[in-house]
């Protein structure tokens, strides 16, 4: 029974004019192919944080690469007699008890402490992912043994455990040495969040796809799980690069990693000025200032591209 | 009920023929990197007393803006940029936050859309009953453990004073339902919006809760706003019908009406295509897809002089039991997900194994799929026993049976562009060289009518119903002969389903393709499937033609399936489409 119709419930049909048809899901193609990374960039471009870390990561680069570009004193060439003498022309930070130009320490310091920071993290990755991917992907057997070597480094702190390590090469000391010691015990943060990543991304149907397509376990890790695990990895991959840079300056501190009179390192320098903290701090201030600078645009980077690649937190 | 709220009502009650909701004009903006998207545009709506309005669009049609506007809960940066919403002589675009918020609840209820992520698990049924009553100040703190039992009755929680005592992982996805509707219609408001309010259900679920949601809300005299993406479930359950397209509103009228003389193109795309109306097997492909498979049978293969078609794959007493956690540490339990299942697929057809939510029929698929290892049953694929291939020919019946999976935004790797998601099923069969395969790869995003440029794209630039059709791309590229779809089109938009499966049906005449169609929608299989095989709790309980299962059901639980198909019961005038 058609009833009547109501005041403002008339059979409407709106002019065609107003809502053209397009066709049924039609590809959008007026927008240029984009990616992951490329959407991540877009963001990262427009991030203040991103911009001021990025700019202090470059320059800390260019000091590493090229230290002699910034400083023409020799960090190594120091004379008593300038000992704790104050900033004069040339010398901009002032010298330290041994009468070396601090200006020129902290700059040369910066190679040990990128170089420590740098191929640590690298280690650490390429260790951490393949035991932490081999864990999560395979499961099982490999999963309940790899779990628990990790749960075994995991329970050590890296500091301490390194302290214990450093003993072995007394004199002997190298950059390698470091980066050979703080490895060792600082890969199972990266295998825990690899395993983790892992075994989320390897129920994905596209996962499964992979499999029914007939691709290898092992490629299939490699080209489908990894990639897509990897977000999470590289974020942490930023944070520690910033700890083991403080892990190094901790062991020269403690007087067991590098020696200041050979290699100049900012650790080593904190810890040698830390002496005459209350008669001049500039000497402690600048390496430290150097340290804190450095390590803190690494993590602010690492906080921002974790931003930008988290599609959760990512604001459209 | 109780005489208090009795009162309520009665002392709310205002002119029947005074409309209760008027929008006039309304305009829904949000803000984005990209600048300023219009959601709604120029939208009228009217709701009378107690009325049911069905708002029906796809995705992306402003429906739910509509809905959220109404109640002032847009998310994000959505915001009114003009126009008006008179509820009951008030505008809520100009009404300060106070108004709005004794509005919520007190006069208008809401029931959202997923009922898996709308009750806090941590907190017990009865309480979240409670909060809705205590915040609308309906009932004293004493009197609300009496009301909130009563409430769960009403939406037909049966022992509800126990039930609400229950946390809501304890419930499953009906009763988490009847949940929502019970808090939503705690206040007794005087319009509820139910946001596609069982879609994700199954679909003898759905039924019962739309019926028992459409008695109450009678009895009460509720108006309802439904928001659905189902015409033929809008035209069973409201009076009125709003069909909504880019953010504005295309055709609106009764519901009758409408669906017997659409008048709009989209609206009569949306009545032909809608599969739970139009349900009827796509002719031309059936007529073509027997003739390929004389075709096939001709030129291959035993059984040809008969010209008859083979089983492709013959499933024989297929069992499959897990083992999982049982209480206790260390304790299991066995579970029989796939009980004693057999039937065949025959070359050149479509099989389809519908059954609701548990009844194991993807548990066939990836056993038939060869993902996971039956625990007794044999699987024959073109004579081969599948539990005794070895790895190379296991490597070549991969090539032969290929998947389609359901989620189009889980089944293709972000990472990957289109073109190596299509191309990495030739690269892993060393099939072509660069060249060839790129030929190969615009070949196939042809046949599922995308562009070639597509493969430079990635899947997050492209729409649900684009990447399942690069997932029947990619599943096509090493010339399968079984395409298994694993409810390949349940998460689309109708009119996008109904392309996917023309595009299915089209492939099947052209390719001569076998499918195994894995689906819980019957209107769906009407559309696609030569037979039917009907699983519940891992038993086959029905198998038969499409035609005998859909004309003569033999068991109570197909019938049960048959009739909860929405809108099966509308007669069209669908000759006068064209």
């Amino acid at each position: 029974m058609p009833e009547p119709h109501r005041p403002g419930q008339r059979h409407f049909v709106a002019d065609l004019g107003e809502t053209p048809l397009s066709e049924v899901d039609k590809l959008d193609e007026s927008t240029p192919p984009l990616s992951l990374w490329a959407d991540a960039w877009r963001h990262l471009r427009r991030q203040p944080i991103f911009i001021v870390s990025a700019l202090l990561i470059l320059l800390v680069l260019a000091l590493a690469i090229a230290p002699g570009l910034f400083a023409r004193t020799d960090p190594l060439s120091c004379h008593l007699q300038d000992g704790l003498e104050p900033s004069r022309a040339g010398h901009p930070f002032g010298f330290d008890r041994q009468g070396c130009d601090v200006y020129a320490r902290v700059v040369y310091g910066t190679r040990t402490s990128v170089a420590v920071g740098f191929f640590t993290t690298a280690i650490v990755v390429f260790l951490g992912a393949a035991i932490g991917a081999i864990a999560g992907f395979y499961g099982r057997f490999w999963d309940a043994l790899l779990s628990r070597v990790t749960d075994i480094f995991f329970a050590i702190p890296l500091v301490l455990a390194a302290i214990v390590v450093m003993q072995v090469f007394r004199d002997r000391v190298t950059i390698w040495a470091v980066i050979a010691v703080l490895s060792v015990f600082g890969w199972p943060q990266i295998a825990r969040i690899t395993r983790g990543a892992v075994m989320a991304v390897k129920n994905s149907d596209y996962v499964t796809a992979a499999k029914a397509l007939g691709t290898t376990k092992f490629r299939t890790l490699l080209r489908h799980v990894l990639p897509n695990a990897a977000a999470p990895v590289i974020v942490t991959a930023t944070v520690s690069l910033g700890i083991f840079i403080v892990a190094e300056a901790t062991l020269s501190f403690l007087g067991i990693g590098l020696n200041a009179s050979k290699i100049v390192s900012w650790g080593a320098d904190i810890n040698y000025a830390s002496a005459t903290i209350r008669t001049n701090p500039s000497v402690l201030f600048y390496p430290a200032a150097a340290l804190a600078l450095t390590v803190l645009s690494f993590i602010m980077l690492g906080d921002a591209v974790r931003d930008a690649l988290d599609p959760k937190a990512r604001q459209r | 009920m109780t005489p208090m709220v009795e009162m309520n009502l009665a002392g709310r009650r205002t002119d029947p023929n005074a409309p209760l909701v008027e929008i006039k004009k309304l305009c829904v903006s949000f803000q984005t990197s990209a600048g300023e998207v219009r959601a709604v545009r120029d939208l009228d709506l009217t709701i009378y007393p107690g009325q049911t309005i069905a708002i029906v669009g796809e995705s992306g049609s402003g429906k739910s803006t509509t809905a959220h506007a109404i109640i002032d809960l847009l998310p994000g940066t959505g915001k009114v940029t003009s126009g008006q919403i008179w509820f009951d002589g008030k505008d809520i675009v100009t009404a300060s936050k106070d108004e709005i918020v004794s509005l919520r609840g007190r006069e208008i209820g809401m029931v959202p859309q997923d009922p898996m992520s709308n009750l806090n698990p941590v907190w017990r049924i009865g309480y979240q009953v409670k909060e809705a009553l205590l915040a609308n100040n309906v009932t004293s703190n004493r009197e609300a453990k009496h009301r909130v039992a009563e409430l769960l009755a009403e939406a037909g929680l049966p022992d509800a004073a126990s039930r609400a005592k229950q946390y809501p992982h304890e419930f499953s996805g009906g009763m988490r339902q009847r949940t929502l509707i019970a808090i939503g219609l705690a206040a007794r408001p005087r319009l509820l919006i139910a946001d596609e309010p069982t879609s994700a259900l199954d679909v003898t679920v759905q039924r019962q809760i739309l019926d028992h949601l459409g008695t109450l809300t009678r009895e009460l005299g509720t108006a309802v706003l439904l928001i659905t993406h189902d015409l033929g479930l809008a035209a069973e359950r409201a009076e009125q019908l709003v069909v909504m397209y880019q953010g504005r509103v295309v055709e609106s009228g009764p519901a009758i009406e409408i669906l017997q003389h659409p008048q709009h193109p989209y609206t009569k795309r949306l009545v032909k295509s809608a599969p739970s109306l139009a349900s009827r097997r796509i002719e031309t492909a059936k007529h073509e897809g027997i003739e390929v498979t004389e075709l096939l049978a001709q030129t291959g293969g035993e059984g040809a002089e008969h010209g008859e078609t083979k089983d492709i794959m013959v499933v024989k007493d297929l069992t499959k039991v897990f083992t999982i956690r049982g209480g206790r540490p260390g304790a299991s339990k066995k579970f029989t997900a796939v009980d004693d299942v057999s039937f065949a697929v025959r070359r050149g057809t479509t099989m389809a194994l519908v059954g609701e939510s548990g009844s194991g029929k993807t548990t066939v698929a990836n056993i038939v799929l060869n993902l996971i290892d039956p625990t007794s049953g044999k699987i024959y694929f073109d004579g081969l026993d599948l539990s005794t291939l070895n790895k190379e020919e296991l490597f070549s019946f991969r090539r032969r049976v290929q998947p389609v999976f359901q989620d189009p935004y889980g089944s293709l790797d972000p990472m990957f562009s289109i073109y190596r998601t299509i191309e990495e099923p030739l690269r892993t069969h060393h099939i072509g060289d660069r060249k060839s395969r790129e030929l190969k790869v615009r070949e196939l995003l042809d046949k599922v009518a995308l562009p070639g440029s597509t493969m430079r794209r990635f899947p997050n630039e492209l729409s649900g119903g684009q990447r399942q059709r690069v997932a029947v791309a990619r599943a096509l590229a090493l010339d399968p002969e079984v395409v298994v779809c694993d409810e390949a089109v349940s998460a689309l938009d109708v009119l996008v389903q109904a392309q996917i499966l023309k595009l299915l049906n089209q492939l099947q005449s052209d390719l001569g393709l076998s499918y195994l169609f894995i689906t819980h929608d019957l209107a769906v299989v009407r559309q696609i499937a030569d037979e039917v095989c009907v699983m519940e709790a891992g038993r086959i309980v029905e198998a038969a033609s499409t035609d005998e299962v859909f004309d003569h059901p033999k068991t109570d639980y197909t019938r049960a399936l048959l009739e909860a198909i929405p809108g099966g019961s509308i007669e069209l005038g669908l000759a006068d489409l064209d």
